[in-house]
C-alpha cells in the first residue's frame, strides 16, 4: 500500500529522455529487412540442390558475402529490439526483467558474431 | 509478469434475473455487471428484461429506466446525455463507448454492459479514474508561454495553425480509448495511454504554446510514450470519431524530426 499522491505516481521517475533511437532503429531495420529478406529468399531458392563447392563459390563473391552479413546482422539487431519490447511489455520489474533484457543483448551479440564468423569462414576460408 | 486472468475474488458470477412486466411485447435483455464493494462478494452479472416500447432509444435510456423503475441500486455515471460530458463511458456489447450515444437497436441479442475495462471498480459501472486523471495532470494540459498575451486582445493564430488542432480539441476525456488499449492494461502505471497522449499532442501542436520542446522532453520515454504499438483499439473505439493513434504518431514524428 502506498500513500503517495496520484500525481506523484503518474510522474514517477520522470522521463528517461530516450526511446526515440530504439523506435527509429526498429523501423529502419524493418524497412531494410524487406529487400534483404527478399534477396536472401531468392538466393536460397537459387542454391537449392547445389553442392557445397557451388555454395562456397557463391558466398565467396564479395557482394553475396556482404549482403549475407547485412541480412544476419540486421535481423539479429531487429530481433533484439523486438524482444526487448516484448519483455518490457509483459515482464514487470524484478530480476526476471533485468535478466531477460541483459540475456537478450548477450545472446543477440553472440549470435551476430557467431553467424558473421560462419559466413566469413565459408566465404574466405580455406 | 502481467496477469492474464482475473483474481479469484474478481471473477464474475451469474446474478439475479429481473423479469419484464406482464404484457411486454418487445423485450430486450440487458446483462449488467454489478459489484458492491461493501457486500464482500464477487461481482455478478444481473439480467434485466426491458420493454423497448416504453424505453428511449439509447442504452443510457435503458439504464435510467432500470434505475428508475426496476432496481434503484444500479450505479453508473451520467450527465449530459448527448455525448459531450463523457460521464457514461462503459463497455457495451464488447466495445467501450458512451451509453448515451449507443443505440439499443445496434446491439444484436442480449446487451452486455460492463464498466470500462482494467480499471479498479468503485461500484457497478463506475470505474476509478484517479490514475488517468493524474496522468492527464502530469502532461500539463494548459497553455504555457513566456511571452505575455497582448494587452488588448487574445493570442492570435492563423487559420492554418488552428487547423492543426482539429481532431484533438474535440476529445471529451471519457477514457474509452485509454481503457481499450492493451498496452495501457499491462503498463497503466507507466504508459500515459492514448487519451492523455492525445491531449499532449493537442498542446504540442498549438502554435501559441512555447514549451513544445519541454513537452517532448517529458514524453520521450520508453514507457510514457513508446508503449504505444499502434494497436489502434483507441481509434476504433473512440465514440467521438477521433484518432488517438494518429495523434501519438504525430508526437513520435516530432521526436524523430528534432534529432535530424
Amino acid at each position: 500500500m502506498s500513500l503517495r499522491s496520484p500525481l506523484g505516481r503518474a510522474r514517477g521517475l520522470g522521463s528517461a529522455k530516450s526511446g526515440t533511437g530504439h523506435f527509429w532503429m526498429q523501423r529502419l531495420t524493418a524497412i531494410a529487412l524487406v529487400p534483404l529478406a527478399l534477396w536472401f529468399a531468392i538466393s536460397v531458392v537459387g542454391l537449392s540442390g547445389a553442392d557445397y563447392a557451388t555454395a562456397k563459390a557463391w558466398a565467396g563473391r564479395p557482394v553475396n558475402a556482404a549482403l549475407m552479413l547485412l541480412v544476419l546482422l540486421t535481423a539479429v539487431w531487429h530481433a533484439i529490439l523486438g524482444v526487448q519490447v516484448v519483455i518490457e511489455d509483459y515482464v514487470h520489474g524484478g530480476a526476471a526483467k533485468w535478466f531477460g533484457l541483459i540475456a537478450t543483448r548477450l545472446l543477440g551479440g553472440f549470435l551476430a558474431v557467431f553467424m558473421a564468423v560462419s559466413v566469413l569462414k565459408v566465404a574466405v576460408g580455406g | 509478469m502481467v496477469e492474464f486472468a482475473l483474481p479469484a475474488n474478481s471473477r464474475v458470477q451469474p446474478g439475479k434475473v429481473h423479469k419484464a412486466p406482464a404484457g411486454a411485447t418487445r423485450v430486450k435483455v440487458f446483462k449488467i455487471y454489478r459489484y458492491d464493494p461493501d457486500a464482500g462478494a464477487n461481482p455478478r452479472l444481473d439480467s434485466y428484461e426491458v420493454d423497448l416500447d416504453t424505453c428511449g432509444p439509447m442504452v443510457l435510456d435503458a439504464l435510467l429506466k432500470i434505475k428508475n423503475e426496476v432496481d434503484s441500486t444500479l450505479t453508473f455515471r451520467r450527465s449530459c446525455r448527448e455525448g459531450i460530458c463523457g460521464s457514461c463511458a462503459m463497455n457495451i456489447d464488447g466495445s467501450n463507448t458512451l451509453a448515451c450515444l449507443k443505440p439499443i437497436e445496434d446491439i444484436q441479442g442480449e446487451a452486455r454492459i460492463y464498466p470500462l475495462p482494467h480499471m479498479p471498480v468503485v461500484k457497478d459501472l463506475v470505474p476509478d479514474l484517479t490514475v488517468p486523471y493524474a496522468q492527464l495532470a502530469s502532461i500539463k494540459p494548459w497553455m504555457q508561454s513566456q511571452t505575455p498575451p497582448p494587452p488588448d486582445r487574445e493570442r492570435l493564430q492563423s487559420p492554418e495553425e488552428r487547423e492543426k488542432l482539429d481532431g484533438l480539441w474535440e476529445c471529451i476525456l471519457c477514457f474509452c480509448c485509454q481503457t481499450s488499449c492493451p498496452s495501457y492494461w499491462w503498463n497503466g502505471e507507466r504508459y500515459l495511454g492514448p487519451a492523455v497522449l492525445l491531449q499532449a499532442a493537442r498542446w504540442i501542436h498549438d502554435s501559441r504554446d512555447e514549451y513544445t520542446g519541454e513537452r517532448l522532453d517529458a514524453l520521450e520515454d520508453p514507457f510514457k510514450l513508446y508503449r504505444c504499438h499502434t494497436i489502434m483499439n483507441c481509434t476504433r473505439t473512440c465514440p467521438k470519431g477521433l484518432n488517438p493513434a494518429k495523434a501519438i504518431g504525430s508526437i513520435k514524428e516530432k521526436l524523430v524530426e528534432r534529432r535530424f
